[in-house]
C-alpha cells in the first residue's frame, strides 16, 4: 500500500506548495535575493575590467568630458599604442610567455610524474615524503628568498665546477635557467598545491582501469601515459591553467632572477620611466592601457580553458 | 602467479622512487639545503666579496636586533598577524556562501561560475584593480567637481553620509574598510570557492533526499548535512587562506627589501625565520582547534 501512496502524497504537497501564496513568496523572493547576489557580485569583479576596457579608448578630450560615461565620443587608440611602445610589448610579452610556457609545461611533467607515484605506486617512506610536499606549500618563500638567490648566482653542483674551472660557481642569474631548473623539479610557484591536486584526482580514478591496463600487458609508465593522463584532463586544464597565470603574474621571482631581461610583470609598474607625461590624469589613462595589454592573454587563454576548467570543477577530485 | 605478482609490486615501488625522484632531488637541494643555508645566515653576518661571500658567526645577535632596535619590525609584525587574524575568517565565510550559491541551478550558472573564478588569475600583486575610483579622486583634484557622480558610489560618499547620520569616527572607518574590501576579499577566496565548490558537489544528494522525507528545511539541511560534510575541507580552506597571505603583505615587502636594497642579507634572513615561526604556530593552532570539530564520514 505504502508505495503506492507516497507518490500520489508528494505530488499533492508539490501542487501545494506551487499555488500556495506563502510558498510561492518564499521560492520567489529567493530566487529574486539570489540573482541580486550573483548580479552582485558579478559585477564587482567585472567592473575594473569594462573601466578599463572603457577607458583604454578614451580620446584626451573625453577625459575632461563629463558627459561620458562609458562609451567615448571621440574613439581612439593613442593610449594603447603608447602603453604598447612604453612597454615595448612585442618583446617583453614574448619572454614572459616563453618563462610561462616553459616553466609551465615542465611542472605538468614533474609535478604529475611525483603525484602519479604518491598516489599509486607504493614505495617505502612515500607517506614521510609527501608529508614534504606539504611542507613545502606552508613554508613562505621569503624564508629561502636568499638561499635560493645565493644559489644560482653561484651556481654549483658538488662543488664539481669549482674544481674545473676554479671559480666559485656560475652565474645562472639573467637567464631562463632557475626557472627551468625549479620547475622541472617541482620547486616552482606553487608546484606543491599542483601536486596535491594530481594526487587527489589520480585517486578518484578506478583502480579497475589500471589493472585491467597491465592484464593487457601495459607497463607501468603506458598505464601512467595511456590511461592515468586521458582520464586526468580536466585537473591537467586546472594545472596548465594555474601554472601559466600565476607563473604570469609573478613579479617576485622574475624581479629575484632576472636582472636585464624585462618581462611584462617587471616592466608594467615601472613603465613611466620611459615616457614622461605632465598630465597625471593622461599618465593615469595610459597606464590602465597598459594593464589591460598585461592581461589580454589572460583572459584570453581563460575563454579557451575556461569549459574545460568550470567542468573540472565539476567532477574534479580536487577536495583533499 | 603469486611471483609475478611480486614482481609488479616491485617494479611498482621502484618506478615509484624513479617518477618521485625529480621532486626528491629539488626538495632536497632546492629546498631543504637553502632552508638550513638561511637559517645559518641569519647566525652569521654576511659579506658580499669579489669572488663570493664571507661569514662569521654572530650567535642571535640578529634577532635581538629584530625585536629590539629594529625601528618597525614589531609593528609590521603586529600588523600581519592580525591581517591574517581578521582575513582568515571573513574569507573562509565569504567562499563557503558563494560556493553554496553557485552551486545552485539557476540559469547561468556557468557563466556565473565563469566569472566568479576570474579573480583567481587577475590576482597579480601588479595590478591595481581594486583602485579604478582613483581616477575620480585624480578627476576631481583636477576639475575641482565631483567627477562623474551617481554612478561610482565610493566609500567617501558613504563615509559622508555616515558622518551626517552621526555614527562614530571608529565605526565609519571600520564600515568603509569593509567596503573598500569587497573586492580584496572576493579576488582573494578564488581558490577556495574552486575547493569548496568540489566538496560540494561531492555530498552525495541521497543523503538531502532523506533529509528531506524527513521533512528537513533548506536551513536544516545545511547545519545538519552540508556543513558537517565539507567540515574536512574547511581545514584545508583555513591553512590555504593562511598560506596564501603570504603574498600580499607588508611583511613580505619589509624582508625583500632588507636583502636586496639594504643588502642586509642575515637580517632579512633573521626575519623571514621569525615570519616563518610566527605563522607556523598560528597554522598549528588553527589546525588541531578546527580538526577536533571536524566530521569524518568514512
Amino acid at each position: 500500500m505504502k508505495p503506492a501512496v507516497r507518490p500520489r502524497a508528494e505530488a499533492w504537497i508539490e501542487q501545494v506548495k506551487r499555488i500556495h501564496p506563502i510558498y510561492w513568496a518564499k521560492h520567489w523572493s529567493w530566487v529574486a535575493v539570489r540573482a541580486i547576489l550573483v548580479i552582485g557580485f558579478c559585477f564587482v569583479i567585472l567592473y575594473p575590467l569594462f573601466f578599463k576596457l572603457s577607458v583604454s579608448f578614451k580620446d584626451r578630450m573625453d577625459i575632461y568630458d563629463t558627459t561620458v560615461l562609458w562609451i567615448p565620443k571621440n574613439f581612439t587608440l593613442d593610449t594603447i599604442r603608447i602603453a604598447f611602445q612604453a612597454l615595448s610589448y612585442p618583446k617583453t610579452a614574448w619572454n614572459s610567455f616563453a618563462i610561462a610556457g616553459v616553466s609551465t609545461a615542465m611542472q605538468v611533467v614533474s609535478c604529475s610524474l611525483a603525484a602519479f607515484a604518491f598516489a599509486r605506486l607504493q614505495f617505502k617512506g612515500s607517506g614521510l615524503l609527501f608529508a614534504g610536499v606539504i611542507f613545502t606549500i606552508i613554508v613562505p618563500v621569503q624564508t629561502i628568498m636568499i638561499t635560493t638567490y645565493l644559489n644560482y648566482r653561484y651556481f654549483d653542483v658538488f662543488g664539481l665546477i669549482e674544481l674545473f674551472t676554479g671559480q666559485r660557481g656560475i652565474n645562472l642569474l639573467d637567464s631562463y635557467w632557475p626557472f627551468i631548473l625549479q620547475s622541472i623539479t617541482g620547486m616552482g610557484i606553487k608546484s606543491g598545491l599542483f601536486i596535491f591536486i594530481f594526487r587527489q584526482f589520480f585517486r578518484g580514478i578506478p583502480t579497475e582501469l589500471e589493472e585491467a591496463s597491465y592484464i593487457d600487458g601495459c607497463t607501468v609508465f603506458q598505464s601512467f601515459y595511456r590511461i592515468m593522463l586521458p582520464n586526468a584532463i580536466p585537473a591537467i586544464v586546472t594545472v596548465v591553467l594555474f601554472s601559466f597565470v600565476w607563473q604570469w603574474n609573478d613579479n617576485y621571482f622574475v624581479s629575484l632572477f632576472l636582472t636585464s631581461t624585462d618581462v611584462l610583470s617587471t616592466k608594467l609598474p615601472v613603465m613611466w620611466a620611459s615616457f614622461s607625461l605632465t598630465d597625471p590624469l593622461y599618465a593615469y589613462l595610459v597606464k590602465n592601457a597598459g594593464e589591460l595589454l598585461f592581461i589580454a592573454p589572460i583572459i584570453l587563454l581563460y575563454m579557451f580553458a575556461q569549459r574545460y576548467f568550470v567542468e573540472s570543477v565539476e567532477r574534479s577530485g580536487l577536495i583533499g | 602467479m603469486k611471483r609475478a605478482r611480486m614482481t609488479l609490486r616491485r617494479r611498482k615501488a621502484a618506478l615509484g622512487m624513479l617518477f618521485v625522484s625529480p621532486w626528491l632531488l629539488g626538495f632536497l637541494f632546492l629546498f631543504v639545503v637553502p632552508l638550513y643555508e638561511s637559517f645559518l645566515y641569519s647566525l652569521n653576518s654576511l659579506t658580499l666579496g669579489k669572488g663570493g661571500f664571507d661569514t662569521s658567526y654572530e650567535g642571535f645577535a640578529y634577532y635581538r636586533e629584530l625585536f629590539r632596535t629594529h625601528p618597525t619590525f614589531n609593528r609590521v609584525l603586529t600588523e600581519a598577524i592580525t591581517d591574517i587574524v581578521i582575513n582568515v575568517p571573513s574569507i573562509t565565510i565569504f567562499s563557503l556562501f558563494v560556493a553554496t550559491l553557485i552551486n545552485q541551478k539557476f540559469r547561468g550558472r556557468v557563466f556565473a561560475r565563469a566569472i566568479f573564478f576570474l579573480p583567481v588569475l587577475l590576482a597579480a600583486p601588479v595590478l591595481s584593480l581594486e583602485n579604478s575610483t582613483q581616477m575620480n579622486a585624480i578627476a576631481s583634484s583636477i576639475t575641482g567637481t565631483s567627477g562623474e557622480g551617481g554612478f561610482l558610489f565610493t566609500s567617501f560618499e558613504l563615509q559622508r553620509m555616515l558622518l551626517e547620520a552621526g555614527a562614530g569616527q571608529g565605526i565609519i572607518s571600520y564600515i568603509t574598510d569593509s567596503v573598500d574590501r569587497i573586492y580584496e576579499i572576493i579576488s582573494s577566496s578564488g581558490v577556495q570557492i574552486l575547493i569548496f565548490l568540489a566538496a560540494l558537489q561531492s555530498i552525495s544528494p541521497s543523503l538531502y533526499e532523506a533529509a528531506k522525507i524527513e521533512g528537513t528545511t533548506g536551513y536544516e539541511a545545511f547545519w545538519k548535512i552540508t556543513f558537517p560534510m565539507i567540515s574536512p575541507i574547511l581545514l584545508t580552506n583555513v591553512v590555504y587562506t593562511i598560506v596564501d597571505a603570504y603574498s600580499r603583505n607588508a611583511l613580505s615587502q619589509m624582508i625583500t627589501d632588507t636583502a636586496f636594497q639594504s643588502l642586509n642579507f642575515s637580517l632579512s634572513a633573521a626575519m623571514a625565520w621569525v615570519y616563518f615561526l610566527v605563522v607556523a604556530t598560528i597554522l598549528l593552532l588553527t589546525t588541531t582547534l578546527i580538526s577536533r570539530k571536524v566530521f569524518y564520514y568514512d
